[in-house]
């Protein structure tokens, strides 16, 4: 639908207040906004959650089935995640299928996760050849107001942490309606996170608000695991089109491997609910 | 007369009973308006967006504003997932409750404009039409649109020969007897009309006299939480 214009003058505010290493809402540049975490927001769901940052807020929910494996995989389970950005969220999404930017949005936390190696696949095998779970991530944004990539991808984790595996009647090849205490089959020592930087006028930052966001030349989307106490990568993305020069590469990369050390933590409390 | 063989609500409820309710004014702050609506396992949220310039041109009214709603169910809001985006089922619930909200919705003051109406269901125990439209009616207030009056909406339900209000999930699946019968019903709050009406099921002229009286007293109990969610909301104050 519509873009949201926003205002030379607004632009040149933003700007200038990062010039002085601020932001306009008094946080520093690599400052996440406060993180609220809601969880089983709905019942019928194998597990899920409400992740809050700042005033961006998306809904997400783990739901499993049991499906033939691929043929190039037959002893491993499947993995899908979408994301709907729907207009109840922002004035600039619109109704109907998903465009590019829902579908963008999902296929990279998509990546981040299934590189890392967090979902056991092969612990979802049922019968080999035959029958293996199916596990479908779900993304519904209540609120944009910027960050969907970190804030998805929190979501993703969380959900995936707690899930249950529904109850499986082998014998009638049906899913009862009730779920069993058996954990969704995770490398848990493997999980990465997703952390996206962008570049705002000659600045790095994280967790932009929306009107950052618009105004951000580019963005890249880091996909951080733990490798014996190194940061390892699983997945990246370049948004928009703006270029990165190698100084900046470099700078970015020392910068989030930073922030990873202290965001961690913090993840990993939220998915393992500690 | 024949005894029903449905005699005991499945969770325990009187016959005339609502699941308990629970509500929230003003949850999504980028939307005009929004409001969230819950009745036992079933909750709704809905966002109001506009009026804002209805686009394309030709659609426009140069008499008043447009109303547009739009339902969906969240893809794990029941235990077979949906997949996201619309459906058959979800255009026709769309269809439905953009009627019933603009029976009570006055857009003259804004021509050419639209209002847009999202309504959504996180989590689902049935009902979730009327726990919509209950939501949506709240969220339209909350937009501070101007609204002859509210709609309040209950499902009023058959299990057998035994009448229901507020059918939950269990007691649609009710297959003995005369088996289930769910009828959704929207009642204007001061005039009392019926705003949406539907029935799935079998039932007596008669007894569908009585599916509306039982919607009407039902109404009324959601509509004061709906009154007090708006108070809280406004701070005490009461400017219907």
């Amino acid at each position: 639908m519509s873009k949201v214009v926003i205002p030379r003058l607004q632009i040149e505010r933003i700007i200038s207040a990062l010039k002085e290493g601020k932001r306009l809402d008094g946080r520093n540049i690599l400052d996440y906004r406060d993180i609220k975490i809601e969880r089983n927001i709905s019942s019928n769901a194998e597990s899920s959650v409400s992740v809050k940052i700042g005033k961006t807020e998306v809904y997400c929910g783990v739901k499993m089935a049991v499906t033939a494996p691929y043929s190039d995989s037959p002893n491993e389970g499947t993995f899908m995640m979408t994301a709907e950005l729907h207009p109840m969220a922002s004035e600039t999404f619109d109704i109907g299928r998903p465009g590019i930017n829902a579908i963008e949005l999902a296929r990279v936390i998509d990546r981040g996760i299934r590189e890392s190696g967090f979902i056991d696949f092969k612990g979802l095998c049922i019968k080999e050849g035959e029958k293996v779970w199916q596990v479908f991530v779900d993304v519904f944004v209540l609120n944009d107001d910027g960050n969907l990539f970190d804030v998805t991808g929190l979501a993703a984790l969380i959900a995936l942490g707690s899930a249950k595996l529904p109850v499986y009647n082998e014998e009638e090849d049906k899913l009862e309606h009730k779920r069993s205490d058996i954990d969704l089959p995770l490398n848990k020592e493997l999980m990465s996170f997703n952390m996206t930087v962008y570049k705002v006028g000659d600045k790095i930052l994280i967790d932009p608000t929306k009107e950052e966001e618009d105004i951000a030349d580019y963005r890249l989307s880091i996909a951080f695991g733990d490798n014996n106490g190194e940061a390892r990568i699983t997945a990246l993305q370049k948004g928009k089109a703006g270029v990165i020069n190698t100084e900046d590469l470099n700078s970015i990369l020392k910068t989030v491997e930073d922030k990873y050390k202290t965001m961690f933590p913090t993840v990993k409390k939220l998915v393992w609910n500690e | 007369m024949v005894e029903s063989l449905y005699k005991i609500r499945i969770d325990g409820r009187q016959f005339d009973e609502l699941r308990p309710i629970k509500t929230k004014v003003g949850i999504i702050p980028s939307a005009d308006g929004s409001a969230m609506f819950e009745t036992g396992g079933t909750r709704a949220i809905a966002a109001v967006r506009g009026p804002r310039t209805l686009h394309p041109q030709h659609m426009q009214d140069s008499k008043t504003g447009v109303l547009r709603v739009s339902y969906g169910m969240m893809p794990f809001s029941v235990w077979d997932r949906i997949r996201p985006g619309p459906s058959r089922r979800s255009e026709e619930i769309s269809k439905v409750c953009e009627w019933a909200l603009s029976s009570v919705l006055d857009l003259s003051a804004f021509p050419n404009s639209v209002v847009d109406v999202f309504i959504q269901i996180p989590q689902a125990d049935a009902g979730t039409r009327v726990a919509g439209l209950n939501a949506a009616a709240l969220a339209l207030a909350d937009a501070g649109l101007p609204m002859r009056e509210m709609i309040s909406a209950i499902a009023v339900g058959k299990c057998d020969k035994t009448l229901i209000v507020d059918v939950d999930k269990a007691e649609e699946d009710f297959h003995e007897g005369e088996g289930p019968t769910d009828i959704p019903v929207a009642i204007t709050s001061r005039t009392k009309n019926v705003s949406l009406l539907q029935l799935d099921g079998k039932i007596s002229v008669k007894e569908l006299a009585e599916v509306i009286e039982m919607a009407k007293l039902a109404c009324d109990k959601i509509l004061e939480a709906q009154m007090n969610a708006l108070k809280e909301r406004n701070g005490g104050t009461d400017d219907e």
